[in-house]
Formats: structure tokens, C-alpha cells, sequence
């Protein structure tokens, strides 16, 4: 039996349940679905010891609500037509859509160093995300670094969770921080939730201009016992069990590529390109959210409110475009705050794996002139992260452009790929 | 938020976690490494979020299942790679 | 001959063989290549040489380069793995076509075994139950051919070859004229598979489409190269689209499955759920295990394929300094080094080690002319 839906949204984050919210409003047939288990995105990821905060709490149920369906578990393996073949844990099927809503989300970027392969180092918002779902913390001494405000909220979050956060390293000089809270006034909902953080983490030393160099192996070499940090008093070691190091957030792009939307440059990456109603290059097709480019929470609420509407075939309102506006201007002003500096794109040494998969070294791939040559005389990028973790990384520090995507989008069954679609 | 608890073995060995932990959270208790690297070097999650695949393991006689991404209920059999 | 000049056209394997035995020969060789060495079906292709029966110039071409290619079995990053060719009899019937494919291969020097059916099982237990048994030819291999691609390139630069990152916009009357404007004067070899029309529209060539998917690493699952004895149907009739069970271990554990086959001369590179479904429960027929295993990435390829299906290696028709080795629809990564061999004796004037005739390109003639 085939499935169809008015309106199909991919991710269960912010941005995908305004859009489910506000189709399912318009009386559209709407599902939403997620790879992971529980809504919520990561932003609102489910946390094992702590209730969620009341927006999360409220945006879930109503993101949710019957009759809007919610497919738990569900990853998208290809796209065919106006169909998406999904699988869960235990089986597969073809979705048909009437429109699609791409809220497919962000991931952090995440940057070689040496040592980044010790078991002990995380991503900052990976941290955050295992914390959230029981990995034991308490007396666990941590270092938080990298870039962006995903630091405090990686740090807070550690915290409740009885980690003791050694520090937070923040690669963004000091002076550019400083104008950036001097502008804050202009949102005035972000700078009371900077108050709040900040008090949150009060006595955690924030260090700005600050990068990890390395990661120090313990005497087994298999076990991550310190860092090794750079900053404006020079270098310094940190003792420390846990390192939580991100550079920031990137869109997921792999879905967007395959459909074959329209994209726009972000950064060394890509984000959907989307008109005023959040409509992609391709019929049928909307995006909302960090996929359009890193906006955050609000801004992905809004995204997804107007995609939902545009998706349903409704009017939007001009109040919700003004303020989108103002969501993406904050946006881009943390950008130009986190901006990475160059001393972040030369911690990798010839030496430094960069595809965790297959590893392969920075060095390996030196004389091969595009990403296609370097996968196939090193492996680079052919493991089971299909090239995630490497081909950002490459990206970013100007090696290789992002490849395209082909299914299947992960790792998926073969009877799953072999799953008969059913006559649309 | 509750105190139900579920059990699971990890490489035969009993962990207990809170309901709602996954099945890298419980992994992790025993501090065995994830998987081995191709050039056999121990891993453990780097991501959290279902993307590096670092923390893939046997569960069930499944492989490569991602930790991450799965709540831990009792019976489960995890089988690392390390 | 020494200091002759030779412009390859096109560095997938079998541009790339040419350049590395030219350069051995003392040829000034350049290679224009616009893309990735091995990019193309080098790439896309799964690496096994086998000896194929079913033609007799082609099996002698395939047996003269599989001596060959022992010479490159210890190189690292060929991957080179002797895991033999398990042909898998679904029926008594297919099983009574063994023995006149035993007798084919033992003409020519090639060692094959019949296989009953509790040996089948021995040699690959997760085979389908119920199959009637089969042969196996324990000298096959698998390679990996884009690699290999890399290093004939690398040793023929080591003698002063040039790789010239052009692609080649026609052929002149002494040589060849390049996309950047250059025009290079010189004996051209045209070695472009599926782009051969480019260059050469009188020599008919057909795109044959094929998808491939790969696994994750499940070691000690397969040990052959595993095909149904079908797959020479597949292979080498004109069916406008056909898929065999064709699987083979990577010596990573992973497991390579293949082989769709559809003619797309537009090559779109795009995947095909339908024909991947339709691959994929072949593959399921003889090994069930397949279904529960994880698929990393799904790619198709495409086949230059012949009006006759067999390679062009030769002299261009009506052209004194123009020659092609292009063509080899499946077998091209088995064939490249012996292509190789065959068109330098022939560019040299010397005896062939192998009859060239059925690959002369003069062979259609009347095609052509036509």
C-alpha cells in the first residue's frame, strides 16, 4: 500500500515541526520524519536527566500532534519520482508527497588535528548530544573548544550533567567577541540568553584567541589525558578526560543534492538556496531551517512556519517574513564574529588522519587535483560515512569541493534498496 | 526523569542504564573502545548524531548499527569491534 | 623507432597500457587526458580478470593479458587478489554446458575445474541451496583498476612521458588538435572508450550502461568472484537490457555486486532504482545473505561497446598516423595489458603474439563505409 502526503517533511527538528504544524493547520495530510528515534532535532534533543525546556516541550507536542504522522526512526536511502524510499530498524517503504519540506538540519563541522582519532574526543555539540543521552559524565573533567555559541550551550549542558569544564576555548580573538555582545542590544532575546548561559557557567574560565593544537594519548597511547592549547599567553597543556571541540555548524546537504535542488555557497560548503517562501529550485520541493544555512532556533521555526504554509498551498504572512529577516540578520553576524581564523585550518600535520573511515592521511592526498583522484588512489572519503566527516573537512581547508550525492544517502540495507516501489 | 532502568550486555557483560539511554551511553560505562580502525587504532563516538559512524557496532548479530542513534532495551546483545 | 612520437589519447586503463609499453619502447609519448587517470570505466568497472570463453579472439586476447598481468600481482596498490572465477550452474542444464567450456579453456593453456554441487558449497557456503553445481577457474583475479591506471601512467612519466591535461578536439592530418587551442603533430593513438565518437564517428561505439553497489566490510562472507553461468548471455548478447548475478570479495571484506547492463548512448550517470532492484534480487537469488548487509554507495559505468563486441585494436581505416584501441566493453581492465602488447607490435611492424585480425578495426569496413 502506497503512502502519499499532502506535504512530507524530512526532520523532526524546529524548523520541521513548524512546517508539519503549520501544513497539518491548512488541513493538509502531513507526516514528518527523523533518523533518530525521538523529535526534537539536536537543538531540542531529548535529554535523559533533565526536562526539556518549555518551547521544546510545546514545539514537539504540536509538531506532532494527530493528525500529523510521525515516522520515528525513519532515514531517507533514495529518492525516485515523487517518492522517497525510507527504512527503519526493521523495514522499508516508499512515501509518495504531493510537496516535500527539506528541514534535513546542520552538523558540526569537525576539523583534523593531531590526536582528534583518541577516543575521548568529541564533537562540542556531540558532547552536548551524548551527555543528553546518558554517557557517564559525573567527575568527568572536560575541555570545551573550537568556535561559535554552541560552546556555552555544549558547556551548560556538560555541567548539569556533573562534568567539571576545565575550560572553554573559543578560537575567535577576544576583540571580535567583545563587538559582537556590544551589538547584541539589537536582539534582545539573545542577550538575556547570553546573560543566562553566562551565569549558568560561572567560574568556567572562557578563553578567547584560544585553539587546540593537539590531543595528548595517555601512557597506553589509547586514551585521551590532556590538550595542548594556544592562545594569547601562549601555550599551555590541560589535563582533562574529555575534549568537546567543534568548529561550528553545517548544513546536511546530502538529501537537496540528490533531489538535485539549487544550492548557494555557505561558507567552503553549501546551504539550499530558497526564494521568499522557502520554495527550492525544484517543484514540489521547500527547505527551512539550517539546511538554508545556519540560522538558528528561531530562525528555523520561522523557515519552517512559512514552508509549512507554502508547502499546504496557504497565504504567508508578511509579519513572518519581516521576521525571518531579523533571525537571519543575527545569524550573519554571528558568522562574521566565529569566522575561523587561519591558524584553525593549519593544525592538521601531514601526518593527521583525515578520513577516520579508511584512514587516510592529510599528506596522502597531496598532488591529487579534485576529490574524485584522491578517493580513488587513497580511499579517502569511501568508508562508511560516505565522505561526511573528510569531505567537510576537506572543504574547509580549501583541499577539495563537496562532492555529489547518490544513494543510498547512508548505509542501507540491500533488501532495502531492492524494495519494489509501489505504481504512484 | 524516572528511575526505570533497562539491561543490556555488552560484549556478554551486564550494563544497566536508564531507560532512555542509547546504546553508546551504556557502551560507554565499560570504557572498551567502539570499533577498531582500519589500521587498528581503537574509537569511540565522535559525532553523537548518527554522522562519523565511529560508534557502529553488532547489535543482535546486526552490524555496523550506529550506538548513537538507538535506545538500549533490555535483552539487547551489543558486540563491539574493539 | 626511438624518439617516435606517440600522443595517447585518453588515460583510463587501456590508455594508460599503451603509454606505459610505448614509452618502454622509446616513444615520445604524451597522454592527453582531461580528467582523472582511471576516472572513467576504469573506475566504475569491478577489477576482475577473467578468462571468457564464449569468443575464441577474445578468450586468447584475455589469456595473453592475464600472463601479463602477473608481472603487477605484487604491486601494493593494485590490490591484486587471486580469488579465482566460481561459475554457478542454477540447473542440470546450465551444469551440462560445463564440460564444452572446460575443453574451450584447456585449448588455450587455462586450468578450469567442474564443480558438483556439495563441492560448490564447500567452496562458498552461502550460496542459495539447491544450485546444481558449476567450475571453477582458480587463476582469476580481481585488481584494482584505477590504481593500476595511476602507476602505468607514473612509469611511463618516469621515462619522460608527458600527461597533458587537454581533451582532445579532433584528429588532423598529422596529429591532433586540442580543446586549448594546441594542435600536436605526431602518430595518435585514441584510446577514449565511450568517447571514442568524438574522435572517430566512423568507428560505430555504444555506451552500455552497468551499475555497481558496494558493501560494508563483511569479511570471510565470500571468498570468489562469483557469477551464474548466465552471465556470458548478459555479457555478450544484444539484449537492450539484462542483469546476472556477478559478485565479487573485495580484499577489504566488503562485497562488490553486480552487473546491469542497457544501452545509454545520452550516458546518464544517474542510478536507476529499477534496474538496481531488478540487480539486486538476481543477487538475492543466489545469495540470500545479501539481503540483511548494509550497502555503502551504489554507482553506475558505462561500457564502450562495439557493433561486434569486440575491441577495435588497430590501425584507423584511411588513416596513415591514426590508431585506436578502444572498445572492450567488459573486459576492458582484462584485456588492457595484452591491447597493449598487441598495438605496439603492430604500430612496430613485428610479429603479434596473438592473431590481431578479428580486432582490426578495417573489420567493418563495409560498416563503416556504409
Amino acid at each position: 500500500m502506497a503512502e502519499r502526503y499532502d506535504v512530507l517533511v524530512v526532520g523532526a527538528g524546529p524548523a520541521g515541526l513548524a512546517a508539519a504544524q503549520a501544513a497539518a493547520g491548512q488541513g493538509a495530510r502531513v507526516a514528518v520524519l527523523d533518523a533518530q528515534p525521538r523529535a526534537g532535532g539536536q537543538v531540542w534533543r531529548h535529554d535523559v536527566r533533565h526536562a526539556p525546556s518549555a518551547a521544546a516541550a510545546r514545539g514537539i507536542h504540536d509538531g506532532l500532534k494527530p493528525p500529523i504522522e510521525w515516522l520515528a526512526g525513519t532515514s531517507v536511502v533514495a529518492a525516485q519520482g515523487d517518492a522517497l524510499l525510507v527504512q527503519t530498524p526493521q523495514a522499508a517503504r516508499w512515501l509518495h508527497y504531493g510537496n516535500l519540506v527539506l528541514a534535513t538540519g546542520a552538523r558540526e563541522l569537525l576539523l583534523p588535528f593531531p590526536g582528534w582519532t583518541l577516543p575521548g574526543v568529541v564533537g562540542a555539540g556531540a558532547a552536548q548530544a551524548l551527555a543528553k543521552q546518558g554517557w557517564p559524565l559525573a567527575g568527568k573533567r572536560v575541555v570545551v573548544a573550537g568556535s561559535g555559541p554552541l560552546l556555552l550551550a555544549a558547556a551548560t549542558t556538560l555541567r548539569a550533567h556533573g562534568a567539571h569544564v576545565v575550560a572553554i576555548c573559543e578560537q575567535a580573538e577576544a576583540s571580535a567577541l567583545r563587538g559582537f555582545a556590544a551589538g547584541l542590544w539589537r536582539w534582545p532575546g539573545k542577550l538575556l540568553q547570553a546573560g543566562r548561559l553566562r551565569l549558568q557557567l560561572a567560574g568556567v574560565p572562557y578563553r578567547g584567541g584560544t585553539v587546540v593544537q593537539r590531543a595528548l594519548p595517555a601512557a597506553d597511547g589509547c586514551l585521551l589525558r590532556a590538550v595542548g592549547i594556544a592562545g594569547p599567553r601562549g601555550t599551555e597543556r590541560l589535563a582533562c578526560d574529555m575534549l568537546a571541540v567543534g568548529y561550528g555548524l553545517i548544513p546536511n546537504m546530502e538529501l537537496a543534492r540528490l533531489l538535485g535542488c539549487a544550492t548557494q555557497a555557505f561558507g567552503a560548503h553549501a546551504a539550499v538556496q530558497v526564494d521568499a517562501r522557502q520554495h527550492t529550485s525544484l517543484d514540489h520541493v521547500y527547505a527551512a531551517g539550517e539546511a538554508c544555512g545556519i540560522g538558528g532556533v528561531d530562525c528555523a521555526r520561522i523557515e519552517g512556519a512559512i514552508a509549512g504554509l507554502a508547502a499546504a498551498g496557504a497565504a504567508v504572512p508578511a509579519g513572518l517574513l519581516r521576521r525571518r529577516g531579523h533571525a537571519r540578520a543575527f545569524a550573519a553576524a554571528l558568522r562574521r564574529t566565529f569566522a575561523l581564523r587561519p591558524q584553525v585550518h593549519a593544525l592538521a600535520s601531514a601526518d593527521t588522519l583525515v578520513c577516520r573511515c579508511e584512514d587516510v592521511t592529510l599528506g596522502m592526498l597531496d598532488g591529487h587535483a579534485d576529490f574524485r583522484s584522491a578517493k580513488l588512489a587513497t580511499r579517502c572519503g569511501m568508508g562508511a560515512c560516505q565522505g561526511r566527516i573528510c569531505g567537510a573537512a576537506l572543504a574547509e581547508l580549501g583541499r577539495f569541493p563537496h562532492a555529489g550525492s547518490r544513494p543510498p544517502l547512508f548505509p542501507a540495507r540491500l533488501s532495502t534498496l531492492a524494495h519494489a516501489e509501489p505504481a504512484s | 526523569m524516572n528511575d526505570a532502568t533497562v539491561r543490556i550486555t555488552v560484549n556478554g557483560q551486564p550494563v544497566e542504564v536508564a531507560e532512555g539511554c542509547s546504546v553508546a551511553a551504556a557502551i560507554a560505562r565499560l570504557g572498551v573502545p567502539f570499533r577498531r580502525s582500519v589500521r587498528g587504532e581503537p574509537r569511540q563516538p565522535l559525532c553523537g548524531m548518527g554522522v562519523c559512524f565511529e560508534c557502529r557496532v553488532c547489535i543482535d548479530g546486526v552490524a555496523g548499527q550506529r550506538a548513537c542513534m538507538l535506545q538500549a532495551r533490555t535483552g539487547m546483545q551489543v558486540v563491539t569491534d574493539g | 623507432m626511438s624518439g617516435d612520437v606517440l600522443i595517447v589519447v585518453g588515460a583510463g586503463i587501456v590508455g594508460a597500457a599503451c603509454a606505459e609499453r610505448a614509452s618502454a619502447e622509446g616513444f615520445d609519448v604524451t597522454l592527453v587526458e582531461p580528467g582523472t587517470v582511471g576516472g572513467g570505466a576504469t573506475a566504475a568497472a569491478m577489477g576482475h580478470l577473467i578468462a571468457m570463453d564464449d569468443d575464441p579472439a577474445e578468450l586468447a586476447l584475455s589469456h595473453y593479458s592475464l600472463g601479463l598481468w602477473n608481472s603487477l600481482a605484487d604491486l601494493p596498490q593494485a590490490q591484486f587478489s587471486r580469488c579465482g572465477t566460481l561459475w554457478v550452474a542454477a540447473d542440470e542444464r546450465e551444469l551440462a554446458g560445463v564440460p564444452a567450456k572446460l575443453e574451450r579453456l584447456a585449448a588455450v593453456g587455462i586450468h578450469a575445474e567442474a564443480v558438483d554441487s556439495a563441492a560448490l558449497y564447500q567452496l562458498e557456503p552461502a550460496l542459495a541451496p539447491r544450485l546444481a553445481g558449476g567450475m571453477l577457474v582458480p587463476r582469476d583475479a580481481v585488481v584494482y583498476g584505477p590504481a593500476v591506471a595511476m602507476h602505468l601512467v607514473e612509469c611511463a612519466q618516469a621515462r619522460g612521458a608527458r600527461l597533458l591535461r587537454d581533451r582532445a578536439l579532433r584528429l588532423t592530418r598529422d596529429g591532433v588538435e586540442l580543446h586549448g587551442g594546441r594542435t600536436l603533430r605526431g602518430t595518435v593513438l585514441v584510446a577514449t572508450g565511450c568517447a571514442l565518437r568524438e574522435l572517430l564517428p566512423a568507428l560505430p561505439m555504444r555506451a552500455r550502461k552497468g551499475h555497481l553497489v558496494i558493501t560494508q566490510r563483511y569479511p570471510g562472507l565470500l571468498r570468489h568472484q562469483t557469477l551464474e553461468l548466465g552471465y556470458a548471455d548478459s555479457a555478450h548478447g544484444s539484449d537492450d537490457s539484462s542483469v546476472a548475478f556477478n559478485v565479487q570479495p573485495r580484499p577489504t571484506g566488503q562485497i562488490l555486486i553486480g552487473s546491469s547492463r542497457e544501452f545509454d548512448d545520452a550516458m546518464d550517470p544517474a542510478v536507476s532504482m529499477p534496474m538496481l532492484r531488478r540487480m539486486l534480487e538476481r543477487s538475492f537469488r543466489y545469495l540470500p545473505a545479501l539481503r540483511g548487509l548494509d550497502a555503502l554507495r551504489v554507482w553506475t559505468g558505462f561500457r564502450p561497446t562495439s557493433i561486434d563486441g569486440r575491441p577495435y585494436i588497430g590501425r584507423v581505416p584511411g588513416m596513415e598516423h591514426a590508431w585506436v584501441a578502444a572498445g572492450h566493453e567488459g573486459l576492458g581492465i582484462t584485456t588492457a595489458l595484452g591491447t597493449a602488447c598487441l598495438l605496439l607490435d603492430q604500430l612496430l611492424q613485428r610479429p603479434t603474439a596473438i592473431d590481431a585480425a578479428p580486432f582490426d578495426p578495417a573489420r567493418l569496413a563495409a560498416t563503416v563505409a556504409a
